[in-house]
């Protein structure tokens, strides 16, 4: 028998970003006892470090907004891969989640009329997004955190969930263990909301934190979850590419969305020489009509540094390839200039973009206010995940919900900026809702001790083993390396097939590490355990993305380059199998209602 | 490329000591790095708290060469590297493992400040008008990053140990958040004098000083605190003036 604690709630919330924040606050005010499990401490998840803003069609800015331009241009952005029916909550749901956060302290930037104020984002038609300078994430789980610690939330912090536990089909609760400590903690509940973020950990260039390991897409999974749209992961265009220790880095789309250009070692602003068809119509044709965009002047069309962050991502690195690009293989993105325009720039720069400025003065030295950035895509965001109901974000396994990144469906085959934030809060706030309803109306689980005792010798077996001298750490650098150079921004059959096989003998090397020291505290332990739900979801993604021959939204195959209109009803499916290996197979996409589609063609025009 | 040495302090609750690693160390790099490669290469179990690596989670809080920084904002080519360059976990909170401490303390404190309580909406629509030149001061307060540096070099906390009497510089920051946000209708004052402790204060200004996030700690939150605080309890003048009128302020 292992030692363990169990803790009991009606709704145990895994993650405390905004996603899990947001859940976890309505399932509590509908009256369920609601624990949430952080894998840091409370109010460090990695929405912290969104930059640019939740995008809500309130129209403060620009009146011709409403729910349908949102949805439009949310299902167009994801191009069309999107779960219909997600993106049209989320565009009507927006606005109200946004002031919500208002009343509940959020200090957001305002119009001059005193209301809260919106900028221009990429792929957005209108200004939407709701910001504080360049750090509305941070702002984001601090209302949060600061509301729902006064709602009755049991919270556990420093806590990794390790296994699911189940009762016949159901979840019955979750095998963890408090990291501070390293003793075990079993979770038993009625229903469980997964809120555990992405899987940019997989590979080597990213923004995303540490915790970023692919937690709740593997443990649903391993609950038997299916997975889906695993192969679209967004590469941000623009991370920091200098120095190397930083290299990955986000810089804001807010940086273009405020007027900054894209150019290249020859001073050319490249992004005027490759606009989509589907942009055409609405993507200025000169320069001087993009800056007149982001002044606000409603007559001219946006800049196309302001396209899609898939396309900009792809240009950037053709001006790499073909040898026009930075000293250190990015290319310039330039907000200085501005001052050729504008009077007090390097003010106006410091108010809009203030950690920027921070990050680039005091980690590469250089002012933006005088001088440009080196940047470079980054690995960011995961569009796949955890397949789930649209209304209720109940995955395929009762019980189980999911909300925010570790969800799929809303984005499609490609987020748009600012359409994550309040992602988190419009789905959080269902997912809570409905997984509070489910544990009320289907009464209580009960699980057999097998499957925690299977849990816990699999969570202590690392340190039977022999510390080789290999470890943890380089297991997962050689899976980061190997993932950006085999299944990254551009991809192709014979370097996909070659990852699945890696993937596959690192497993092999995964099993076999061993580590050092005690239970507290432990990072090489903790390592050594992400590295199964870091394997997981790199071969979702290699695996997903070797089936789907064509090239779409975040997903490019040079060797199947361009749309093939099959391929844009089908989403891909990963699933475990009976014998444990994953399944691959293909739906058709979610029939679109009538009057969506009317939107969608009246939005084309 | 530079070989640098680093004293880290290893230990737990019991106590422990500075053990010394050598890394190798290249242009650009921060602190936080040279702690992961030395995690990696030899001390796999190292313990070290840290989640963005870009100065905007406030996880990496520690002393390097005495001063409270974060490991993740500290370029490595700052610092001497002719003398080992010393990393120790913040002092003002009980240590856990190596450079990890227990700040728990710091989520007790917040959670008995009074909640933010909005006035009724401005607008129909349940919205309120705010001007920017209004939220500006609160929106210095609200960058706070919450990596508890401010707690870790103020000398209450430090020195005197008056966690029980003293919420630290972070707090104040909070309540003035709350007390200057424009919608707020709260009275966190008697409190903020009596079981939060404002007076133990005594302006040195090293909390400002070690903020990562420039926030000017001492000017605009704890001196406007102790000021209305002076005015609301020690003024004679406006307590007569509100024996008379009933009001506030």
């Amino acid at each position: 028998m292992s030692d363990y604690r169990t803790i009991e709630h009606d709704v145990l919330v895994i993650g405390a970003g905004g996603a899990g924040l947001r859940a976890a606050i309505e399932a509590s005010a509908s009256g369920a006892s609601v624990g949430l499990v952080c894998k840091s401490l409370l109010g460090k998840a990695h929405t912290v470090m969104a930059e640019g803003g939740m995008a809500a069609s309130l129209a403060n800015v620009d009146d011709r907004d409403d729910w349908s331009t949102h949805f439009a241009d949310t299902m167009r952005g994801g191009q069309y891969l999107n779960n219909p029916r997600m993106a049209e909550l989320h565009a009507k749901e927006a606005p109200d989640r946004v002031r919500e956060l208002e009343a509940w302290g959020a200090v957001f930037d305002r119009t001059p009329d005193g209301r809260i104020l919106q900028r221009n984002f990429g792929g957005h038609k209108y200004p939407r997004l709701a910001h504080v300078g360049d750090r509305t994430g941070l702002e984001m789980i601090r209302t949060l955190q600061d509301h729902g610690v006064h709602q009755g939330i049991d919270v556990h912090m420093e806590c990794t969930v390790l296994r699911l536990i189940k009762d016949g089909d159901r979840v019955a609760g979750a095998f963890g263990y408090d990291r501070e400590r390293g003793k075990f903690r079993v979770f038993r509940c009625n229903a469980i909301v997964m809120a555990t973020g992405g899987i940019g950990r997989a590979f080597k260039v990213t923004s995303n934190s540490w915790e970023y390991t692919g937690d709740g897409h593997s443990l649903a999974y391993d609950a038997g979850a299916d997975l889906l749209d695993m192969e679209f992961v967004q590469f941000h265009p623009t991370g920091m590419v200098w120095p190397p220790s930083v290299a990955g880095i986000l810089v804001t789309e807010g940086v273009r969305g405020e007027g900054g250009v894209l150019r290249n070692s020859e001073g050319r602003r490249f992004m005027f020489d490759d606009i989509p068809d589907l942009y055409k119509h609405q993507t200025a044709d000169n320069e001087e009509e993009g800056w007149r965009y982001t002044q606000g002047d409603k007559d001219a069309r946006r800049p196309p540094e302001l396209l899609t962050r898939d396309h900009v991502a792809r240009c950037i690195l053709r001006e790499v390839r073909e040898g026009r690009g930075s000293p250190h293989g990015g290319v310039f993105l330039d907000i200085a200039w501005i001052k050729d325009r504008i009077q007090d720039a390097p003010e106006r720069i410091k108010r809009k973009l203030p950690s920027m400025y921070h990050q680039f003065k005091e980690l590469a030295g250089i002012d933006i206010t005088s001088e440009p950035m080196e940047v470079g895509p980054t690995t960011h965001y995961a569009m796949g995940g955890i397949r789930v109901d649209g209304d209720s974000q109940m995955s395929s396994v009762p019980g189980l919900f999911a909300a925010g990144e570790c969800a799929a469906g809303l984005h499609g085959a490609n987020r748009l900026g600012g359409n994550s934030l309040s992602d988190l809060l419009v789905f959080g706030k269902r997912a809570g809702e409905h997984a509070a309803a489910f544990a009320k109306d289907h009464g209580t689980t009960s699980a057999d001790e097998g499957q925690i005792e299977d849990a816990a010798r699999w969570a202590l077996a690392p340190f039977e083993r022999v510390d080789d001298g290999g470890g943890p750490y380089q297991v997962q650098a050689t899976l980061q390396t190997r993932m950006q150079e085999l299944v990254g921004i551009v991809r192709q059959e014979n370097e996909l097939r070659e990852a699945v096989g890696v993937i596959g003998e690192l497993r092999g090397q995964a099993s076999k590490v061993g580590v050092r020291g005690n239970r507290e505290y432990n990072p090489g332990w903790h390592t050594a355990l992400d590295l199964h739900n870091l394997l997981i979801v790199s071969e979702a993604v290699a695996r997903a993305a070797l089936e789907r021959k064509e090239s779409r939204g975040a997903h490019c195959r040079i060797d199947y380059e361009g749309k093939d209109p099959e391929w844009g009803s089908k989403s891909i499916i990963l699933r475990k199998g009976e014998d444990g290996g994953m399944e691959v197979s293909t739906q058709p996409t979610l029939e679109l209602r009538d009057d969506l589609s009317q939107i969608i063609e009246e939005n084309q025009a | 490329m530079t070989r640098a040495t680093f004293k880290i302090w290893r230990g737990d609750t019991n106590g422990g000591e500075l053990k010394e690693y050598n890394t190798d160390v290249v242009e650009g790099m921060v602190v936080l790095d040279a702690v992961h490669d030395i995690q990696s290469e030899s001390a796999n179990d190292l313990a070290v708290r840290w989640n963005c690596k870009a100065g905007k989670c406030g996880s990496c809080s520690a002393e390097i060469n005495g001063m409270p920084r974060l490991m993740c904002m500290t370029r490595i080519g700052d610092l001497d590297l002719d003398q080992p360059v010393t990393v120790e976990p913040i002092k003002a909170f009980p240590p856990l493992r190596d450079l990890v401490t227990d700040v728990s303390w710091n989520y007790r404190v917040k959670e008995k400040i009074k909640p933010f309580k909005p006035r009724p909406p401005d607008a129909p629509d349940g919205t309120w008008r705010m001007d920017q030149a209004d939220v500006d001061r609160v929106q210095e307060f609200r960058k706070c990053i919450e990596c508890f540096l401010c707690q870790d070099v103020c000398h209450v906390l430090r020195e005197h140990e008056k966690h029980d009497s003293f919420i630290g510089p972070r707090f104040i920051v909070y309540t003035a958040a709350l007390e200057m946000h424009p919608l707020d209708t709260e009275d966190r004052l008697p409190e903020l004098k009596v079981a939060n402790g404002i007076g133990y204060c005594n302006i040195t200004k090293c909390c400002t000083v070690v903020c990562p996030e420039h926030i000017t700690i001492t000017d605009n939150a704890i001196i406007p605190l102790k000021e209305r605080v002076v005015d609301r309890f020690y003024d004679p003048l406006k307590r007569l003036f509100r024996a008379i009128t009933g009001r506030k302020s």
